[in-house]
């Protein structure tokens, strides 16, 4: 039985970025882990607490510019990454209540992880640095490419609900969560949440082949915030993911915010297990796939969803 | 409450005036793109104020979209070579400048010339319903099909224009693989 979900005072949403850093940081700190199984490396406190010394480094490191770098835009870029992120987490209930019930919380969710399109080219091209500047073509390539397959994922599911209230969403998986009956938009949108954080395969725009791209030129805080908004971005794909597909807080036993924690990290950690995991596409490639294969599937799964609604409603 | 709506409204139409104006008075065609995009975004905020909400997200979900593509674009056309040298906004002075001076005074003399109506009831529930209604009327299902052949039209004239076939890629009887193209990607390969 889900508990419905109800708006929270707002001084909730100071929690929203807390939460979402110790999200991320979880997130951060199993990718190093999986990295060092991988390398054949014990597992000790230095591993798991690796973000957080890198973190330190980066704040203590000094700024270095290129001559004649567009400051202002790399930096609105840069600081935009992590906003974004938190503003997009603005949307996801904890258990049952949420920090901003909006009546479009799906499309905000939406214009909100777009803002990344922006701020990563605004990143990559103001450090007046070709492979920034590829950095952030590429990403947006990327962004053409998982977009449409993400959105049709969001517009699956808004319409099993009827709604874009994502407290409404969470109320009409009462039963039978939406997992079970949209697979395949489930799976677009965990392949477009690694693609819209620029993580796991779809990191071509900080790929080692052009140096870091959007990375490359930004070091000390700069670096930092990106590397953070990084992670805040796939740990707000993955607790958005909850309430879209995984019933929000329901499940027995457990108070509905721990549910939906649980439920949010096991997300992020098939996702980070997917980023170890894998080697990175080529966007050509990717864009192919996105768009023969992805886009198709997701209109498939719309129809069956919108179909399934109709009958319901006759 | 009124009262911080009107601020809202007010910070947000300075702002979006003041970076409408950016535009033309930067000198790098990113930055322009941007200038533009954030005037858009301040534009879009009142649409939040009458409660459209889901009209004025979707402005800003589009409109960051389509700076983003935009800004590719417009600095490959527009700046030289590739975007690393300065550039200006403005061209055709004399022209330009009538004609936005013309639209100004044709819009204002409407703003203060038109009678306006006056609010008999209160809002509607749901302000986007009703709004998608007084525009379309009972000409939605007409506007929906055009807007099909609108995208069906896109699709077909970009296919016509290519130039580039499935026989240039495939060979004379569709079986070379992979394609032969230019550059790397597309389907089939």
């Amino acid at each position: 039985m889900v508990s419905a979900v109800t708006q929270a005072p707002v001084w909730t949403v100071l929690l929203v970025p807390v939460l979402l850093g110790a999200l991320g940081f979880g997130g951060a700190a199993f990718a190093r882990v999986l990295d060092a199984r991988a390398d054949g490396r014990g597992i000790s406190m230095a591993v798991l607490a690796a973000p957080l010394a890198e973190s330190g480094r980066l704040l203590l490191q000094q700024r270095r510019a290129v001559i004649a770098s567009d400051r202002l835009l790399a930096r609105t870029g840069v600081v935009l990454v992590p906003v974004a992120a938190v503003l997009a987490a603005l949307v996801v209930p904890l258990g049952g209540s949420t920090a901003g019930d909006l009546s479009v919380g799906v499309v905000w969710f939406n214009a909100m992880e777009v803002v990344v399109w922006a701020a990563l080219w605004m990143a990559g091209w103001g450090t007046n640095s070709v492979w920034g500047l590829v950095g952030g073509y590429r990403f947006v390539v990327q962004g053409l490419s998982y977009e449409l397959p993400h959105m049709f994922a969001l517009i699956t599911v808004a319409t099993g609900a009827g709604s874009l209230r994502v407290s409404e969403i969470v109320a009409a998986q009462d039963g039978l969560w939406f997992v079970v009956w949209m697979p395949v938009a489930f799976a677009a949108f965990l392949l477009s949440a690694l693609a819209l954080a620029f993580s796991g395969p779809f990191d071509t725009a900080t790929g080692g082949d052009i140096a870091g791209g959007v990375l490359a030129e930004h070091s000390g805080a700069d670096r930092l915030l990106l590397l953070v908004g990084r992670w805040l971005l796939l740990a707000a794909a993955a607790a958005m993911a909850v309430p879209l597909f995984l019933g929000g807080g329901a499940g027995p036993l457990l108070p509905g915010w721990l549910w939906t924690l649980v439920k949010a990290a096991a997300v992020l950690a098939v996702l980070v297990w997917i980023r170890s995991r894998t080697a990175t596409v080529r966007m050509d490639r990717f864009a192919t796939f996105g768009w023969m294969v992805l886009i198709p599937l997701t209109l498939l799964q719309a129809l069956v969803v919108a179909l399934v609604v109709a009958a319901e409603g006759v | 409450m009124t009262v911080v709506l009107g601020v809202i409204f007010w910070v947000c139409a300075v702002a979006a005036v003041v970076t409408g104006v950016a535009v033309f008075r930067v000198d790098s065609m990113a930055r322009a793109t941007f200038a533009l995009l954030a005037s858009f975004v301040f534009a879009a905020v009142p649409l939040l104020l009458l409660g459209l909400s889901y009209l004025g997200v979707l402005v800003i979900l589009m409109m960051i979209m389509e700076m983003v593509v935009m800004v590719v674009f417009m600095i490959m056309y527009m700046m030289n070579p590739a975007g690393l040298e300065p550039m200006s906004m403005v061209h055709n002075r004399k022209g330009a400048l009538a004609i936005a001076g013309g639209t100004f005074v044709v819009l204002a003399t409407g703003v203060l010339v038109v009678e306006w109506p006056q609010r008999r009831a209160g809002p509607p529930s749901d302000v986007t319903f009703a709004l998608g209604t007084a525009l379309m009327g009972s000409h939605m299902l007409v506007m929906l099909v055009i807007g099909l052949g609108l995208f069906a039209t896109i699709v077909a004239t970009v296919v016509l224009a290519h130039p580039r076939g499935r026989y240039d890629r495939f060979g004379d009887d569709l079986s070379r693989r992979p394609a032969d193209d230019p550059i790397r990607g597309g389907s089939r390969r």
